[in-house]
């Protein structure tokens, strides 16, 4: 059905789709309408899950733990703050195997209070065993939320995703929206170790070094092992639902010169500034990254890159810019822009390629010659 | 009352000798039965059932972080009964895990009438970390962050739970392990939320000799000091051995000077504690009374 909706209703369209068993949620500007939306679905009755409101975000992922170890589908929804809260609990959900799914939508991290886009909160979850992919539209949104459940309950996953949209930019901005029958899309969940009274376990149990480093490394081989799961889930729902994505969303790279990478709202922002290149002469491309974790191989080769981070690991650099040097060892020119919020235009991001000096960092309008 | 035969507590466990964290967990579980499934915080519980890939707990054990456990606990029994099923969610935590770091949680659950059992085994400071000061620290005990005796009184965790109007309530002790039986028995009789605070005398905690375990925790309630109670819808009633035991008080000096804890505490403490006790009989009696 083609609609009209904000990134917000989106991701709570495409929930009540998914059906979660047990949702427990704590409100947060700017995530709220999504758990305002589910809960009135659950208390009109057009959505047949528990929604347990409950008193903080760290209890919010405590819950769908609880929940999610019986072997039922679990959601939450947070921001910033609440994501930050709800840190320990991230990483016993990814550590307790459990295919949570959450939609994180992001916003700055106080002080000072600011309630806008910023990719700070998300990339402090960075390192939990959390599977996080950032969509660009509302489209993409409701799609990714989607697509979350069938890649983290896969047999070969089994770790939470986050799905992320940028505050404001998208979860409070109106796109036209397509939204599916989802048929037998989302099988239903089968979790190899849930609870049986009758076939008792100790979960997180006290461990010794070596099972522990073992356990790590079980994480490390399903991220690993996710990459062909996210692959085929993305194939599967463009051959049902006729949408197409990728690790990355490439536009008018094959031909560039130089390539401009970003996530979220701004990694959109990058197309429209590719095409005012083009008009220049300059042989643009953009490569917006989609998937975080598992973080992608990026087929650069021969190009120069220009990284827009929202973000910074304060005493090292943006967090995208490191890398993607990383994965392409070598150079790119990193700016640092729209932390909290900051207006960052088409034009801007056109500027940057402009006068980009590879190796330099600069953040827009605060330090450097951008 | 038949206590039954099964253990579900099995066989070295790593508890310290006279542990009265496990004797009363031995006591939950057999009330309990098999299809229940135990949520713990961090705390001695969480090191007591073994290392993996072997426990020495004979049923589903969720172990969860420090603040979380009757979080999780919600949503487990949210999830479980909306598979419908009956299996008994019951959170076993410290006094750290409930009156400290764990009462946000705990007042969250309750307020959403949560239907699980909530133990507190209460050993009056935190036992894992090494005997650190907890809000269940009585006044003038000495811990490794109270080394001159706690300042504060015990914070009172169950004016606080009752606040919040649960169906069933109660105070136990493992020195009455009848007592404590028949109280989880009856606290998994009700719906919604259930709650019941067990005084759990700790000896290298308290410094007493392990053989003491028993002893310790009935002169705490001829003293006074612990009051066995339940309170089913609002309503309280004294358990017997309080009922019996507050006829005639023995002197508190007689609870305090057995343990180390309490070594060279002030006499202005010792009366502080003793009009703060007399001041909860007569709360628990008058409440008692009115019916
Ligand atoms: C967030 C967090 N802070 C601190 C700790 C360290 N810690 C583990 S158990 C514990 C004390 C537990 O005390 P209590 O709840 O009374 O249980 P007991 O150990 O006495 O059985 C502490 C401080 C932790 N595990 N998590
Ligand atoms: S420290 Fe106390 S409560 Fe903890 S295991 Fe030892 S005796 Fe039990
Ligand atoms: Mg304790």
């Amino acid at each position: 059905m083609k609609t009209i909706a904000t990134g917000n209703k989106a991701v709570a369209e495409a929930v009540q789709q998914a059906r979660p068993a047990v949702i427990a949620a704590y409100p947060i500007t700017p995530q709220t309408a999504i758990i305002e939306q589910i809960a009135k679905a659950v208390s009109s009755g057009t959505l047949n899950s528990r929604f347990i409101s409950v008193e903080s975000e760290h209890s919010a992922m405590a819950a769908c733990i609880g929940a999610s170890l019986t072997g039922v589908r679990t959601f939450t929804a947070t921001s910033s703050q609440g994501l930050l809260y709800m840190h320990e609990m991230t990483n016993w959900a990814a550590g307790s195997r459990l295919p949570i799914v959450m939609a994180n939508v992001n916003r700055a991290v106080a002080p000072g209070w600011n309630i806008w886009a910023d990719h700070t909160d998300a990339l402090q979850e960075r390192d939990t065993g959390w599977l996080q992919v950032y969509a660009g539209s509302v489209q993409e949104a409701y799609d990714a939320v989607l697509m979350a459940f069938p890649i983290a309950e896969h047999e070969d996953v089994l770790l939470p995703v986050m799905v992320n949209l940028d505050g404001f930019a998208l979860s409070h901005i109106f796109q036209p929206l397509e939204t599916v029958e989802v048929g037998d899309f989302i099988a239903p969940l089968h979790l190899p170790h849930a609870i049986d009274t009758r076939d008792p376990a100790g979960y997180g149990v006290l461990t010794g070094p070596e099972s522990y480093f073992k356990f790590r490394w079980d994480i490390e081989r399903s991220m690993r092992d996710s990459v062909n799961v996210i692959q085929s889930v993305q194939e599967d729902f463009s051959r049902r639902f006729g949408r197409s994505y990728g690790f990355t969303e490439d536009y008018l790279c094959s031909d560039a010169e130089v390539v401009v990478m970003a996530m979220g709202t701004l990694g959109k922002e990058a197309e429209i500034a590719v095409d005012l290149l083009r008009v220049e002469g300059i042989k643009a491309g953009s490569m917006r990254l989609r998937w975080l974790r598992p973080f992608p191989e990026l087929n650069l080769a021969g190009r120069e890159v220009v990284v827009i981070d929202r973000s910074y690991s304060f005493g090292f650099g943006g967090v995208l810019a490191t890398s993607v040097r990383s994965r392409i060892k070598r150079e790119v020119y990193s700016v640092i822009a729209g932390l909290g919020g900051q207006e960052v235009s088409y034009e801007d991001i056109a500027g940057f390629v402009r006068r980009r000096c590879i190796g330099r960092e600069d953040w827009f309008g605060v330090n450097g010659h951008v | 009352m038949k206590i039954p035969e099964e253990e579900y507590l099995l066989k070295c466990t790593a508890a310290c000798a006279g542990c009265s964290d496990s004797l009363t967990l031995r006591y939950v579980l057999k009330a309990a039965g098999p299809d229940t499934v135990l949520v713990v915080p961090a705390c001695c519980t969480s090191v007591i059932q073994g290392a993996y890939p072997y426990t020495a707990f004979n049923l589903p054990v969720v172990n969860i972080a420090f603040a979380a456990a009757a979080a999780c606990a919600s949503g487990m029994s949210e999830a479980l009964r909306a598979l419908g099923r009956k299996t008994h969610v019951i959170v076993y935590a410290g006094d750290g895990g409930t009156l400290d770091i764990g009462i946000q949680s705990l007042s969250g659950a309750f307020e959403r009438g949560t239907d699980f059992l909530y133990i507190c085994y209460d050993n009056e400071a935190y036992g894992n970390t090494g005997m650190q000061r907890s809000g269940g620290t009585p006044l003038g005990a000495r811990t490794t962050t109270t080394p001159m005796g706690k300042r504060h009184q015990k914070k009172d965790i169950d004016a606080i739970v009752a606040a919040h109007d649960p169906p069933f309530m109660a105070t136990a002790c493992p020195a009455y392990p009848r007592d404590l039986f028949q109280k989880v028995r009856n606290a998994l009789t009700f719906r919604g939320p259930s709650f019941i605070h067990v005084l759990a005398p700790c000896p290298p905690g308290w410094r007493f000799p392990p053989e003491k375990s028993v002893e310790m925790g009935k002169l705490a309630v001829k003293t006074g000091m612990w009051v066995l109670y339940e309170r089913r819808h609002g309503k309280l009633s004294l358990s017997a051995p309080s009922k019996t035991a507050l006829k005639n008080p023995a002197p508190l000096e007689e609870y305090l000077s057995p343990q180390g804890r309490f070594e060279g505490m002030d006499g202005a403490d010792i009366e502080a504690l003793k009009r703060h006790i007399s001041e909860n009989l007569l709360k628990l009696a008058s409440e008692e009374a009115k019916g």
